[in-house]
């Protein structure tokens, strides 16, 4: 665990930096100059990217791929605990999609995916 | 404060007086699963502010992070904020001192209700944007902390509670795939960091993608700014 000064300036780094992401349109475009196309341009195409970036890096500890590989080479078989690395997860994002298509409603996705997931590693695959 | 412009912003912000408290409390509960009390819960919503900004920090102080990871992480996280800032040069303006406090607080739901909603007649714009701002931090404020306390006074099982934060970032992800009508860089966002992850490994996965990603986004520049022309022009003839 980090010291009490090293955690707060970590917490001030993330404080520094946030601001400093919602404050560099006014620093640079607010004397009313149009932004450059480019900027736009990937202002407008990078946040989807970045977004799909992180939900695969939120998942970087479901070894699916490591499970698909075991199947595969000789002398393991097909285990529930081994399937636990992954399954819960995929299937929580799953849950999570469905709601958000079917109701639109952020708080209900996101406790109604995340109550999911905690029941299932609690209780389901154990 | 003026009152009239509190009381005309308070049914406006309720959607995310709900869905702060929630993501807050979920926040509160990840945060004293890895040993922070309240106090800080308290300080990290007052002085950071960031919902996905802040569950990546639980991630960060966790694993002890560099102060240079910290940094770069916190960035990458937040950098569609930049997009937010620039379709807002023209409602803060006139705003003076508040402005700072505006652009501070400019998270996603702030941002969502500011360029959704009109303040209603004999109530000053400016006055009506700056209690919307104050009264979503509040609740931001309000959940992280009923979070951490409820999670070191009940005895609950939070194994599992920082799924949120994927929630989370899904739920935005399923937003932007509605209401864009590329999905291109989603894809290429997916495709290019699971390939990282198999090559690079769970560790340093995110730069490699990042500057391959945005090279990539460079490359199709002609492509995808030419699709949202001819987009564009398809929808003012329908």
């Amino acid at each position: 665990m980090l010291t009490v000064p090293q955690a707060i300036a970590a917490i001030a780094v993330m404080a520094l930096v946030t601001f400093f992401t919602r404050a560099v349109p006014f620093l640079l475009f607010d004397r009313g100059e149009h932004p450059p196309a480019l900027v736009l341009y990937l202002g407008r195409v990078l946040p989807p990217a970045i977004i799909a970036m992180l939900i695969v890096y939120c998942l970087r500890e479901a070894h699916f791929l490591t499970w698909l590989g075991t199947l595969f080479s000789a002398g393991t078989g097909l285990e529930l605990a081994a399937v636990s690395s992954w399954l819960p997860a995929f299937l929580s994002v799953i849950v999570v999609v469905v709601l958000h298509l079917w109701k639109h409603n952020n708080l209900l996705s996101i406790f109604g995916g995340t109550v999911f997931y905690m029941v299932l590693i609690q209780r389901v695959f154990v | 404060m003026d009152r009239k412009a509190l009381a005309a912003a308070f049914p406006v912000t309720l959607p995310v007086l709900m869905g702060y408290l929630a993501i807050g409390i979920a926040f509160g509960l990840m945060l004293e699963g890895i040993g922070y009390n309240f106090i800080w819960a308290f300080f990290m919503s007052l002085t950071i502010y960031a919902g996905s900004g802040q569950y990546l920090g639980v991630t960060l102080l966790a694993t002890a992070a560099g102060l240079g990871t910290v940094a770069l992480m916190t960035l990458l996280i937040n950098l569609r904020h930049v997009v937010y800032g620039l379709s807002m040069l023209e409602k803060f303006r006139g705003m003076g001192k508040r402005k700072l406090y505006m652009i501070f607080s400019l998270t996603d739901e702030t941002y969502a209700l500011l360029s959704g909603t009109k303040a209603p007649a004999g109530v000053d714009p400016r006055n009506f944007y700056f209690a919307i701002a104050i009264l979503d931090q509040s609740y931001w404020i309000a959940g992280s902390v009923i979070g951490a306390v409820a999670g070191a006074v009940l005895p609950i099982d939070t194994t599992g509670v920082d799924f949120a934060m994927t929630a989370l970032f899904v739920v935005i992800a399923v937003e932007q795939w509605e209401s864009v009508k590329q999905h291109l860089p989603a894809l290429l966002g997916f495709g290019v960091t699971l390939v990282s992850l198999l090559i690079v490994g769970a560790e340093n996965m995110l730069i490699p993608a990042l500057f391959v990603m945005v090279g990539a986004l460079l490359l199709l520049r002609g492509r995808l700014d030419q699709k949202q022309e001819t987009q564009e022009k398809e929808d003012i003839l329908c």
